[in-house]
């Protein structure tokens, strides 16, 4: 991170030509830039750096003087905690089931918003990201009504369409990360923005060509539409999967910031927070977050990794 | 800028009959899929203005209608008796339940009181009572005395608008000194500002925490506002590619004028820059509107100074016990960001498109 200093010593090829006229321009553009660089430095690299030797230690907020150096304890403790484990598990179990289901959602949204026969398209776009503006804890709430096992809509549907007892949602721990997944589509108005922009930077004539081919609607769909759009995808992915370890809010409201039922909301970053603020153990609780830090790492370095099978970039970028 | 982008261009029609015909069902077909999956989509929102204008005695019913509904009654002798859909050869009846019996009843009808009670046999517990429907609004005044809703938007009013204001002036300046600026390893420095993007805050957390905790700012509101006036890497990319596509013979001839860098800033690029400026403003007022982390933490303890989100979590726990209530206050916890973002939603979309397509 040496390469971060801007003084023009880091760039000794520049100094050697820098007239008063640059070096203005420099100063001002600097003056500009500080409040990032501030921020950066005092709110991002610096917190960073002590969070790594946080996680040496046991310290505890209660007691500060007492705080020791515990050298690698916590990160032994952190590959033999069964909790984290289970947080793990948790939250690798949103990633499968939502994950998935919240790149296609919005991708069935936005091509249907994007359809050249729907009438009115701009209502229906504001009205599927509408919800994306609703409050999470409004959105906890009345989903929690909908999806409630005896009075809720969702149960009464499923009971008047199939003719079964639908299960119940929050209170089942089999069932509690599908309600997530559900209650998530309300969410997913940025996704949806995305995609159809990415549709509608689609050349006109590659569809025109295939129709002169004989390609069937489908086989538009996904042989053109879907590598076309597939840089959309993968950026969304990406956010999808990173979110997914950042989740809590939802966790935290459904399950009484205890992981109800059983433990089945407990998620990685809610693991986290119980560590760090309700148990105080703020050694542990830094040691949580590089971890998770270093696992968004290594998620995103796999994800790019695997971007030269599937996503195509027009304009060999 | 690139807008959101619009239809295709339709090629010119050629008008044919059959043509027009299959236009015009696959016009109405896809229209017609498209309203149900809005009606499912927003479905949860009927559910809760339904519910917010339901009684307490209303949600409890063992019968619970759809919509807000009371058993009807009518007024017989000075006695108020239920009105019941009764069977009876002349068709279904509502008759008012005047004396009950196991086996037999005596009704009246409300349409003929002179004839006096009615005889009915059959057992009345199984028959529908009459419902009408009665809408309450008291959830609503009772939902905003119970947490304090005056005290909680106030709250969050203040975080959200100082934020906000902070987000601006920081990313607006560091936005123009990424845009217009020939500084020394100034793309290394963009790359690095645009990998923040995926460093999860949790990483810094404890630190700034203990930090805030230190300097006595803990179960204060400054940790909330204060890190929004060093600018971040969305507003800031946002920002930037906006003020990229403001020509710069602009600016340079205010320069010539003898502007300097910050008047070309304020009179030159800011004036042209509304709609990013816009998006920004508001993509920062609702992060701040709907934190719960933060607020959370450093709030911890201080009901006094509780947001909007943390407040409204003492809903989420009753609501199995007090539906009404809760819906109400949601419905008056969405409305000002809905409301905004109707009014607003063209500049607010296109934000969107760009922070996240562009990149």
């Amino acid at each position: 991170m040496a390469t971060l200093s801007t003084t023009p010593s880091a760039a000794p090829t520049v100094r050697r030509r820098v007239s008063p006229l640059l070096r203005r321009e420099i100063n001002w553009g600097l003056l500009f830039l500080s409040p990032w660089l501030v921020g950066f430095l005092f709110f991002t690299l610096m917190p960073m750096a002590a969070s790594l030797i946080f996680s040496l230690t046991d310290y505890n907020p209660i007691h500060p003087e007492a705080t020791q150096f515990v050298g690698l304890t916590n990160w032994g403790r952190l590959f033999n905690d069964p909790f984290m484990r289970q947080a793990w598990a948790v939250t690798l179990r949103f990633v499968v089931i939502s994950v998935p289901l919240s790149i296609a959602f919005p991708l069935g949204l936005a091509v249907l918003v994007n359809s050249e026969h729907l009438f009115a398209k701009n209502i229906y776009r504001t009205l599927f990201y509408m919800p994306s503006m609703i409050p999470v804890v409004v959105n906890v709430i009345i989903w929690g009504g909908i999806m409630n096992s005896e009075t809720g809509w969702l149960n009464r549907a499923i009971e008047f369409v199939f003719g079964v007892q639908g299960p119940r949602w929050y209170q089942d721990e089999a069932w509690v990360i599908p309600a997530l997944t559900i209650m998530g589509f309300w969410g997913v108005g940025n996704t949806m923005l995305t995609m159809l922009a990415g549709l509608q930077n689609v050349p006109t004539e590659l569809y025109d060509a295939a129709k002169v081919d004989g390609a069937s609607g489908w086989q538009r769909f996904f042989s053109i539409t879907l590598p076309m759009i597939s840089p959309v995808i993968f950026y969304n992915l990406m956010l999808c999967v990173i979110g997914s370890f950042q989740y809590f809010t939802q966790a935290y409201i459904i399950g009484n910031g205890r992981g109800d039922p059983n433990g089945a909301t407990m998620f990685y970053n809610l693991y986290l927070y119980r560590i760090a603020f309700n148990f105080l153990d703020m050694g542990y609780g830094a040691t949580l977050a590089w971890a998770m830090f270093v696992i968004v790492l290594i998620l995103t370095i796999i994800l790019f990794r695997t971007q030269n099978r599937w996503v195509y970039y027009a304009g060999g970028e | 800028m690139a807008a959101l982008p619009h239809a295709r261009p339709r090629r010119a029609p050629v008008w044919s009959p059959r043509r027009n015909m299959r236009q015009f069902t696959a016009t109405a077909a896809v229209t017609l899929v498209a309203l149900l999956v809005v009606a499912l989509f927003l479905a949860p929102l009927a559910y809760m203005t339904l519910t917010a204008l339901k009684t307490q005695k209303q949600v409890q019913d063992p019968h619970s209608q759809f919509l807000p509904s009371s058993p009807s009654t009518y007024r017989y002798e000075g006695r108020d008796y239920p009105l019941l859909n009764v069977p009876t050869e002349g068709g279904a009846r509502q008759w008012a339940l005047v004396k009950p019996g196991r086996e037999a009843s005596d009704f009246i009808d409300p349409d003929n009181p002179a004839a006096g009670l009615i005889h009915w046999e059959g057992r009345w517990r199984v028959l529908e009572p009459v419902y009408h429907f009665d809408p309450t609004l008291e959830n609503f005044p009772k939902s905003w005395n119970q947490i304090h809703l005056d005290r909680l938007f106030g709250n969050t009013l203040f975080i959200a608008v100082v934020g906000t204001l902070g987000t601006l002036l920081s990313s607006v300046a560091v936005a123009y000194g990424f845009s217009r600026f020939r500084i020394p390893g100034i793309n290394l420095l963009f790359i690095i500002l645009i990998s923040t993007i995926i460093l999860p805050r949790q990483v810094t957390l404890i630190p700034t925490y203990i930090f805030f905790r230190a300097i006595g700012w803990g179960g204060t509101w400054w940790p909330l506002i204060i890190p929004h006036f060093f600018a971040n890497a969305y507003n800031v990319f946002l920002l930037r590619q906006y003020f990229k596509g403001i020509p710069r013979d602009m600016d340079e001839a205010a320069m010539i004028d003898g502007a300097s860098p910050l008047q070309t800033l304020l009179y030159v690029i800011l004036p042209q820059s509304m709609p990013a400026l816009t998006a920004v403003g508001l993509f920062h007022f609702f992060f701040a509107w709907n934190d719960f982390f933060e607020p959370l933490i450093y709030l911890q303890g201080r009901e006094d100074l509780y947001t909007l989100s943390i407040g409204m979590t003492q809903f989420a726990n009753i609501f199995n016990t007090q539906p009404g209530l809760a819906t109400a206050a949601s419905m008056m916890a969405l409305a000002l960001p809905v409301v905004i973002f109707f009014l607003a939603q063209r500049v607010f979309m296109q934000g969107i498109v760009i922070t996240g397509v562009d990149k």
